[in-house]
């Protein structure tokens, strides 16, 4: 075993779970969504505040350990700005690098500062902790009803 | 048992050579992220002594056969073997008799048993179940299941701060319509010991039969059916150092012969035919398929080890550990303990302020130490204490004081990593 902790818990990441971005509710039109992991019980909602294809704003609530909730900061200041189909992209590519399956240099660069929870993919029972918000997230953008869950 | 007196002396008669028992159990000199392995995961299961791995072994390698069917020499080797374990069973739990104690897959699956034969059978709608709010899942579920099919009610004995059960509501719940209580008698969670006999006493006085999850209890302290009075008890042989996949239910001769057949098959049986079906007497009628027979043989070897330790000597050394540990834990800035009973066990569950229990997970993991992280399976005790999860310690008596030392430098180390 060559896990080291320091890979796991950055400096940025910490940053994020004291300080979370885009730590509140949005008001309607925008939507938003239930995320659960029932296995150790975190909860989030993600809301998305779209116009036309653009994600004009993203907020976060929840409980979770730091993982989940820089995860989920991060991810608020990753896709704002970005289309829908950039954002739901960008979800794909984020959930490569945290089960350790993202090729290339190249898409590691495309993925910015969410490279920093790349540590997450040496430990297999914390990648759900950081795929929580974004699974959430494309619930939301989907205008999904039901919450989404980890299992 | 108290977290908060001084520790009980150690008999000198029993005195625990936790070096010699460490030797018994090979995974606990193992090494994991390069540490030795600190194993404080014991509530969710126990490790194995090398007797309860070589009875499996022997049981698959020199006498596996099915059981009660063949007239040949395995079949009889291995019927014997597994037989005899009903009564070491019996014996542990100080039942009145062997042909009530079922071989069931666990604990759960004991509760699911009398949820599905005694419950379905004999609730009718407004009666009622009372739970205790520190039930595991698998003392709530089954029950909210057998109440959607019948009509009855699942009520919610509430717990005081310190996390133990609030009797004089409890009292006031029990009524005429009080048909099942169901009680833990070791707080998986909170580390709590239950007054069982008391409170079975009042739910007999009420008319109502009293289920017991023993999950916790069996391997840590002695279980007298007959003192505690009960109607059930359930245990699971993997939380007493025995292999997973097998447990006891036991359960009152009366009871058991009026409950109706809870899965139907082979061994279960009397005679079959399809103009109708008689079903074998106790234990077999609750004993459906081929069971497993060398887990249970498995498990007469674990009941067997933890009789050649003593239960005088293991309360006293987890006693001692527990208040070392409580002490230890407790005096580290930012922690709560969740579960500050008088009577309790050796379970420590806490938080701690600014870490959430998973990351504190994965940081002792770094240091070789496993503990447990989330809601134990008991979320209506996360909610009466208003928190998440909880990371919890439970120990056994292969447990050491310098254990507790690394886990208290984890957890310093832990609020390093997050200050």
């Amino acid at each position: 075993m060559s896990r080291d902790l320091d890979d796991l818990y950055q400096s940025v990441i910490l940053d994020h779970n004291k300080t979370p971005r885009n730590f509140h509710e949005l008001p309607p039109p925008a939507s938003h969504a239930d995320g659960h992991n029932p296995l150790c019980g975190d909860r989030l909602t993600v809301w998305v505040d779209l116009e036309g294809d653009t994600v004009k704003d993203v907020a976060f609530l929840g409980n979770g350990c730091a993982i989940s909730k820089a995860s989920a900061s991060m991810m608020t200041a990753a896709v704002k700005g970005k289309s829908r189909a950039e954002a739901m992209a960008l979800a794909d590519e984020f959930q490569k690098l945290v089960t350790g399956k993202l090729e290339g240099a190249a898409e590691r660069k495309a993925l910015g500062k969410l490279q920093a929870l790349a540590g997450v993919s040496e430990y297999p029972v914390r990648v759900k902790c950081a795929s929580l918000a974004w699974h959430t997230l494309k619930a939301a953008i989907a205008g999904a009803a039901e919450p989404v869950s980890t299992e | 048992m108290s977290a908060t007196t001084a520790p009980l002396p150690r008999s000198p008669a029993a005195p625990l050579d936790v070096a010699s028992i460490r030797r018994d159990f090979p995974i606990l000199g193992s090494r994991v992220n390069g540490r030795p392995l600190v194993y404080l995961d014991n509530a969710a299961t126990a490790q194995r002594p090398l007797v309860v791995i070589d009875a499996v072994r022997r049981s698959m390698a020199e006498e596996n056969a099915n059981i009660h069917r063949g007239v040949h020499y395995l079949s009889e080797r291995a019927t014997l073997e597994y037989d005899a374990v009903r009564e070491e069973a019996r014996a542990f739990l100080n039942a009145p008799a062997s042909h009530e104690v079922i071989f069931v897959r666990g604990t759960t699956e004991g509760i699911n048993l009398v949820a599905q034969s005694y419950g379905r059978s004999t609730l009718k709608p407004g009666d009622e179940i009372l739970l205790t709010t520190m039930e595991h899942h698998s003392n709530i579920v089954p029950w909210q299941i057998v109440a959607g099919q019948t009509g009855a009610v699942v009520r919610a004995i509430p717990i005081t701060d310190a996390g133990e059960v609030d009797l004089d509501a409890y009292r006031k719940l029990l009524g005429p319509r009080t048909r099942i209580v169901g009680v833990v008698h070791i707080s998986n969670a909170l580390g709590t010991i239950n007054p069982v006999a008391e409170m079975t006493r009042l739910a007999h006085d009420a008319g109502a039969v009293v289920v017991v999850d023993g999950a916790q209890a069996a391997p840590h302290m002695p279980v007298d059916v007959q003192a505690l009075g009960c109607d059930f008890y359930a245990c699971s042989g993997h939380k007493m150092f025995g292999p997973t996949g097998v447990g006891l239910l036991w359960g009152r001769t009366a009871l058991l012969e009026s409950m109706p057949p809870w899965q139907g098959g082979g061994d279960m049986i009397h005679t079959v035919s399809f103009a109708g079906t008689t079903f074998a007497p106790l234990p077999a009628k609750f004993e459906a398929g081929t069971p497993a027979i060398a887990e249970v043989i498995g498990l007469g070897a674990a009941i067997r080890y933890i009789r050649s330790v003593g239960f005088e000597a293991i309360g006293a050394w987890e006693h001692e550990l527990l208040v070392r540990a409580t002490e230890a834990v407790r005096a580290v800035p930012g922690i709560r303990l969740v579960g500050t009973a008088r009577e309790k066990a050796g379970v420590l569950s806490f938080t701690l302020e600014g870490v959430h229990p998973h990351d504190l997970g994965t940081i002792l993991d770094a240091d070789g130490v496993a503990i447990r992280a989330g809601h134990h399976c008991a979320q209506p005790v996360m909610d009466r204490f208003g928190v998440h999860a909880t990371a919890r310690a439970s120990f056994a008596f292969y447990n050491t004081f310098d254990e507790i030392d690394v886990l208290v430098r984890g957890l310093h180390r832990a609020r390093e990593v997050f200050a």
